[in-house]
Parts: structure tokens; C-alpha cells; sequence
């Protein structure tokens, strides 16, 4: 009994070591950081899903609006790595901002973010251009593996690659795999857990007579070979880690020496490619002499017909269009009586002020996060497949020149069309455009397209002033006023496109070039990561935004300067009560009375002087605060709100709004005001959730703040002109 | 460049504009290779060429780009 103790105490002592010693196994230090590197289209994106999975995560780099995708991947059973996926770059001198990332981050050395190793990925169906890049990594002194990808498109193209002489020539260890079917990952990853050396083959050398200028660049900034300091006489401008003096000192010593930078660069690019060409006549042998892209082209001359092409292309912008607006309808609809059926469970439980908050305010606020998940899910399905396939390239290559004229570019045209659904996914999908120029200007006029939640606002208020009547027996005069509403969305949308071309100056080239890729069937694990990636970032970043203004608009409508609200649902009670209105018609007496009386209501009666040259009253300023939350609220609000002095509950919005009548005993609401109103809708940024979207695919508040103020600023003088001309 | 006829080829002598002739030789135009102008957009432009002795891959730019190209 006596050795229970020291013997228990033993044995735990040896679990614990035998613990110790397993945890030590699966957390060996910090985890290795790698970066992925490679052309675009070279499988890059393929190879980082099947490495990280859902694993991954998206945040920014350091002081620019570039996207920084990391993931962490369980190499081995002991051995965890984080990956990051640096932008598609055809060579290690930046053109792009976007590029400028990928630079920073191989600059400095002394960075926490600096990658232990890189993991290049090259398209081996195309290995002379591919290798470019590779080559300069390698000189750059960073241990490097080359993930010799798409060896099956190489094969059906009777290149046939001696994997073991690239390896002795390159010097750097590779890995034959097909990303796209996960073959050569398992190989890959036990390499990537391995320490590796720099490489020890050097691909170019700097010019003896650069060498004085480059050496004492290198022992200046203490840098570890001569490549990457040619690299500080090249890029000392744009490196951000560089103090002003430093700047000072590099620009000196290229003048000093008479370092022409551009005709370097190019002499470089020559060079390095006559050494891949001598590589390349030792391990490469292509058996059939003419590669042929017979399916490919065939499909192009459809695919790019001056009339089938833009047939298909506007077939496929209706099927999307269809699915954004039509199908999505369905889960919405779950989505919006899941969050009121949920709603109402809460209210008939539970009592007290807090509900409120929790029902009307948090709960309202989550589910108008919630209820754009379906159409973002559903766009950038689409637009994933049309990436993944290729025929995105075709749609930019048919529309550049149109869309070039307005400032745009070819790929402007699917956010702007699908800104007919929803601004939000559609500002989303503008990530697609590479030249940031282009991006903003899409990103800033998308909302003037007019989106579904405007069309109640339109059918209300068009429904009230334009006659049923047929004109020319077969046209509706009300569908003619809805679709000129659409057009005028539209062309304020292409000449403030076009306005802006003009005021934005922008210090970087806009270069078209691209690769124009083959035809290839989507990889669907692609696709299910793309949607699950946009709605989490949807839901995650711009929903923070939109639940927070949502409450802050609940706030504004539920509660009063002191006992104000209290006052005047106890005046509406005793009213009603007077008058003997049954219990619906008190209900929405009072709700409209405390409405009144709310911080909106003080909001409206604020705003009436500023908004009644435009022939808005105070109701109206009401209506326009709340629709802030969504627009089509302008209905409900207007509803309740209306709902003073009127009779009965059982009228539609349309009827309340007609009966509504102006101190001369008119009615108030004329075709002057009706249309002043609909300019208004048409024209103003009325939409927190797009702003949001705005502030994160712009990564500030800048861009939404202008977008917010011209929006508003062109509805307030466009509604301005309509009711003065037609009053 | 942009004199040659739909389908025609012929090998880069020259690239005109310093800035724009870092790009292309990126995107492995390099003197003396081949390219043939594959097709043009409905509207004239851009156009993709293939690049290549083996035509290796297609590219796409605008006319405006392609002009800075020299054909020997």
C-alpha cells in the first residue's frame, strides 16, 4: 500500500515525458514559410489548393491593396509549413504593383516574412518562358524546388523532358507532377520538408564593368550576392524597406557609374534566355515539329466570331444573369424566413429592451449579410468556370475595344453587367481586371447600374404617375419608363467612366499583353474554393461593416430624444382609441407616430430644408436614411410612415402614396416629385453593403467615401433639374 | 508587325519602345524568334500572335503594343 503512491508517482512522471516528447514531435519550432512562385497560368493556384486545401486564409501585404493568400500544409507527419501564394509574375522585375509584393518580400532578408525556401511552379509545356523566372530566383540565393507542372499537356505536345539532366544543369531539386490531378503532391511536399541549400549554379553573371558599382551597393547594404544588389541599383525607388538617404546613396552610385537601367534589364532578359536555350538543347527533345491547338482553335473561331462570338458571349452573360438574379431568388428566400422565423421565436420567448436589439437590430443586421451569400456564390461560380476554361481571355479579347474607349477594359464588362443583380458580388468580380486603373473605375461606377433591390422603389413610384397605357398597341408605357431608367443607370455609369479615365493619373504602364490560354475543362475543386473563399471574405470583412451600420440604423429608428417616442405612441394610443381604430390600424398608428418621433424621424425633419428644392418632404428624408440598409426598405418605410392620418391598415404602399395629399389639397405626389424621386434612386449610393464591398476590394475608406459623394452628389443635382424643369 | 496578313509569320527583328520591350521580352519575344498573327478581335484589336519556332504559346495584346514589334 505503501509504494501506491511513489509508483503512480512514477508512471505519471513517464507519461509526462512520453507527452513531452510527442508534442515536441509535432510542433518542431516555428513553421518553415515558403512561397509559391510562378507565370500565371502556370498552375500555380492549382498546386497552392492541393497543398493547403481548405486551409487558407486571406489578408493584406503590408501598406498595399494586394491580396496575401496563405495556407498551412501538413507536409509530413511531422513537419507543418506555411505557404504563401505570391501573384502570377512573369519575371522578378515588377511592372504592377501587384508584382511589387513578390519583390518585396525576396528584398529583405532580415523581414520575419522573408521564406525560408520557394517553391517555383513552371508549366513544362513551356519551359523556355517559364524558366525565366525560375533563373533569377535561383541567382537571387534562395533555396528553390522547381514544380515542373502540366507534364501531361507537355506530353500530349511531344515534349519529352530528361528530368534527371534539368536537375544537374538547373541545380535545384524537381518535381514532375500534374497540379491539376494531384500527381507528384506527395513527392513534392516530402521535398519542401527538407533543409535546403542555395542553389549552387549561378545562370547570369553581371557585367565586369558593373561590378565595382554592384559590389559596393552589396557592402553598403550588407546583402548576401551581387544579383540582388544589381536588383537595388535597378528597383532602389520602389524598395519600400529603403530610408531616403539610402535612396540618395544608390541613386549617386548609378550616376556615378552610368547605370542605364532599362537597356540592363533587357540585356539581362537576352541573356538569361540564350543560357535557358543551351539548357534546354541539352534535356529537352520535341518529337513532333508544329504544335497543334486544333480544339482550341476551332473553338476560337465560334467562340470569337464577330456574330456567334458575341451571341455566345451574351448567351452565357444571360444564363448568369438568369442565375444571379432568378435561381439565387430560392435560397434567399430561405435564408430571409429562416432569419424571421428565428426572429419571431426570440420575441414570443424572451422580453425586454435587449430582444429588441438582438432581433431588430443584430439579427435584421446579420441576415442582410447573410442574404447576399447565394448571389455571390452563384457569380463567382460562374466566373470561376469562365477563368478556369479560359473564356475569359476570349471575353476580354472581343470587348477591349469597346470597353477601352470609356476607361474601362474588356473585363469590366462582367461586373458592370452583373451590377444589374447585386453591386455587391459584381464589385467583387472586378477582381479579375490585373490593371489597377481599370479595377478602380470599374469598382467605382458598377454601382450607377441599376441593381434588383431598386426595382420595388421603381414599380411603386412608376406604378403611381405613368399610365397603364399601350402605346403603339403593343408596348407598355410603364415597361418603357422602367427600361429608361436601366439605360440612364447604364450611361452614367459608361461617361463617369469615361470622366474618370481622364482625371485619374496613375504612375504605372498599363500593359494589355497576357497570355491567351487554351481551352481546358475547370477543375471544380477550384471553383468550390473560389465561392467558398469571395463569400468568406464577404461575410467576414464587409459584413463587420453592414451589421454595424444595420444596429446604428436600428438605433436611429427605435429610439427618441427623451420621452419623446414614449409620448407619441401614448398620444397615437389615446387617438386611436378616440377614434375606435381596430387593433391593426393602432399598431401601425403607433408605430408610425414613434417613427416620427425617433433620431430617424429628427433625421428627416433635419434634412427637409436640404432635400425640398427636389420636392421631398420629411417622410421622403426618412425613407432615404432608411433605405441606407437596403433600398427596397423605402417601401416599408414608406408604408408605415404613411400610415399617419390615414384611415385604414388594408391599403398597398401605391394607394397610401396616391391618397397622400399637399397643404393645397393636391395630390402630393406628382409626376414631378414621383420622377425627381426616381432619378434620385437611380443615381444615389443608398447601399451600406456596397460601400462596404467598395472599402474591402479597395482596402479604404477613400474610395467609398468619393463613391458615396458623387453618387449622392450627381442624384441630388440630377433630381434637382427634374422637378424645377417639370414642377 | 501589324502589316502581316492573317495566318502570315515572321521573325522579330526589333522591339521599338524601351519600356514596353521589357514586357515583351518577358513574355519571351526575343529577337529572332518566331511569331505568326493567329487572329484579330471582331473589331481589329487586340490581336494574339503564337510565339515560337515550335509555336510555343498564344499571346494577346493590342495593336497599339504589337506595333512596337519589327519584323526582319
Amino acid at each position: 500500500m505503501a509504494g501506491g503512491p511513489l509508483l503512480s508517482g512514477r508512471a505519471g512522471a513517464g507519461v509526462s515525458a512520453v507527452q513531452l516528447e510527442t508534442a515536441a514531435l509535432r510542433q518542431p519550432g516555428p513553421l518553415t514559410r515558403i512561397a509559391l512562385v510562378g507565370n500565371p497560368n502556370s498552375g500555380k493556384s492549382s498546386l497552392f489548393n492541393q497543398l493547403t486545401g481548405l486551409n487558407q486564409k486571406v489578408g493584406n501585404f503590408p501598406g498595399v491593396t494586394v491580396d496575401r493568400k496563405t495556407g498551412i500544409s501538413q507536409l509530413t507527419a511531422q513537419h507543418r509549413a506555411e505557404i504563401v501564394d505570391l501573384p502570377g509574375t512573369y519575371s522578378l522585375y515588377p511592372k504592377s504593383l501587384d508584382e511589387k509584393v513578390i519583390t518585396d518580400l525576396f528584398y529583405d532578408k532580415a523581414s520575419p516574412q522573408y521564406p525560408g525556401f520557394v517553391v517555383v511552379t513552371v508549366d513544362a509545356s513551356n519551359l523556355r518562358r517559364n524558366l525565366l523566372l525560375f533563373t533569377q530566383l535561383a541567382d537571387m540565393g534562395l533555396p528553390t524546388v522547381l514544380a515542373l507542372n502540366m507534364m501531361d499537356v507537355a506530353e500530349q505536345h511531344g515534349v519529352q523532358i530528361d528530368i534527371a539532366a534539368l536537375q544537374q544543369e538547373l541545380g535545384v531539386p524537381i518535381i514532375p507532377m500534374n497540379a491539376r490531378k494531384g500527381v507528384g503532391i506527395t513527392a513534392l511536399k516530402i521535398v519542401m520538408a527538407q533543409m535546403l541549400d542555395a542553389p549552387s549554379v549561378s545562370f547570369y553573371e553581371p557585367e565586369e564593368a558593373l561590378l565595382p558599382m554592384i559590389r559596393q551597393i552589396r557592402y553598403y547594404f550588407n546583402l548576401h550576392n551581387d544579383y540582388l544588389a544589381l536588383h537595388y541599383a535597378h528597383q532602389y525607388r520602389h524598395i519600400s524597406l529603403l530610408s531616403a538617404e539610402d535612396r540618395a546613396y544608390v541613386q549617386e552610385l548609378t550616376e556615378q557609374y552610368g547605370f542605364e537601367p532599362t537597356a540592363r534589364q533587357a540585356q539581362e532578359t537576352i541573356a538569361r534566355y540564350g543560357r535557358i536555350n543551351e539548357i534546354l538543347l541539352n534535356c529537352v527533345s520535341v518529337t513532333r515539329t508544329e504544335r497543334n491547338e486544333p480544339y482550341s482553335n476551332k473553338l476560337d473561331k465560334v467562340l470569337t466570331h464577330k456574330v456567334w462570338g458575341y451571341l455566345i458571349f451574351f448567351g452565357v452573360l444571360f444564363l448568369m444573369f438568369q442565375a444571379v438574379f432568378a435561381w439565387a431568388s430560392y435560397p434567399m428566400e430561405l435564408i430571409d424566413e429562416g432569419v424571421a422565423w428565428i426572429n419571431s421565436l426570440i420575441q414570443t420567448n424572451f422580453d425586454g429592451p435587449l430582444v429588441n436589439l438582438l432581433t431588430e437590430g443584430v439579427l435584421a443586421g446579420l441576415g442582410g449579410v447573410l442574404i447576399f451569400i447565394p448571389q455571390i456564390a452563384l457569380l463567382f461560380a460562374f466566373i470561376a468556370v469562365l477563368e478556369e476554361t479560359g473564356y475569359m481571355a476570349r471575353v476580354t479579347f472581343m470587348m477591349d475595344r469597346i470597353m477601352r474607349r470609356f476607361g474601362l477594359n474588356g473585363k469590366s464588362i462582367v461586373p458592370l453587367i452583373s451590377g444589374v443583380a447585386c453591386a455587391v458580388p459584381a464589385i467583387m468580380s472586378a477582381r479579375t481586371i490585373e490593371n489597377r486603373k481599370d479595377r478602380l473605375i470599374t469598382i467605382f461606377v458598377t454601382p450607377l447600374m441599376s441593381c434588383s433591390a431598386r426595382i420595388p422603389v421603381y414599380t411603386v413610384l412608376i406604378g403611381l404617375v405613368v399610365p397603364d397605357e399601350s402605346v403603339l398597341g403593343v408596348f407598355n408605357l410603364r415597361g418603357f419608363a422602367l427600361m429608361g431608367l436601366y439605360l440612364l443607370g447604364f450611361f452614367a455609369a459608361i461617361l463617369s467612366a469615361w470622366a474618370m479615365k481622364l482625371l485619374l493619373k496613375t504612375t504605372e504602364r498599363s500593359y494589355f499583353i497576357m497570355e491567351f490560354p487554351v481551352y481546358r475543362w475547370p477543375r471544380w475543386k477550384n471553383v468550390g474554393i473560389t465561392i467558398v473563399e469571395k463569400v468568406k471574405a464577404f461575410v467576414f470583412q464587409a459584413g463587420k461593416v453592414i451589421l454595424a451600420i444595420s444596429i446604428l440604423l436600428w438605433v436611429l429608428a427605435s429610439y427618441g430624444p427623451g420621452s419623446a417616442m414614449e409620448q407619441a405612441g401614448k398620444r397615437a394610443t389615446t387617438e386611436a382609441r378616440r377614434q375606435g381604430l381596430t387593433p391593426a390600424e393602432l399598431d401601425s398608428r403607433v408605430a408610425s407616430e414613434k417613427l416620427e418621433a425617433s433620431y430617424a424621424g429628427h433625421f428627416g425633419h433635419l434634412i427637409e430644408p436640404a432635400i425640398r428644392p427636389l420636392g421631398f418632404d420629411w417622410k421622403i428624408g426618412i425613407s432615404l436614411l432608411t433605405s441606407f440598409a437596403a433600398r427596397e426598405v423605402f417601401v416599408g418605410t414608406m408604408s408605415t410612415i404613411y400610415s399617419v392620418g390615414q384611415d385604414a391598415d388594408q391599403l398597398t404602399v401605391q394607394q397610401k402614396l396616391a391618397a397622400e395629399k399637399d397643404s393645397n389639397g393636391q395630390p402630393f405626389f406628382t409626376p414631378a416629385r414621383a420622377f425627381s424621386l426616381l432619378v434620385f434612386y437611380v443615381f444615389a449610393m443608398q447601399c451600406m453593403s456596397t460601400l462596404a464591398a467598395t472599402y474591402r476590394e479597395t482596402k479604404g475608406w477613400k474610395w467609398p467615401l468619393l463613391q458615396l459623394l458623387y453618387m449622392t452628389g450627381l442624384a441630388y443635382v440630377s433630381s434637382l433639374l427634374v422637378y424645377q424643369v417639370m414642377k | 508587325m501589324t502589316d502581316l496578313q492573317l495566318g502570315e509569320s515572321g521573325t522579330i527583328c526589333c522591339l521599338q519602345d524601351p519600356e514596353m520591350a521589357l514586357k515583351l521580352l518577358e513574355m519571351g519575344c526575343i529577337p529572332g524568334t518566331m511569331v505568326r498573327l493567329n487572329s484579330r478581335a471582331p473589331l481589329g484589336c487586340p490581336i494574339t500572335l503564337v510565339v515560337g519556332d515550335m509555336a510555343d504559346y498564344t499571346l494577346s495584346l493590342r495593336v497599339s503594343e504589337a506595333a512596337t514589334i519589327l519584323l526582319k
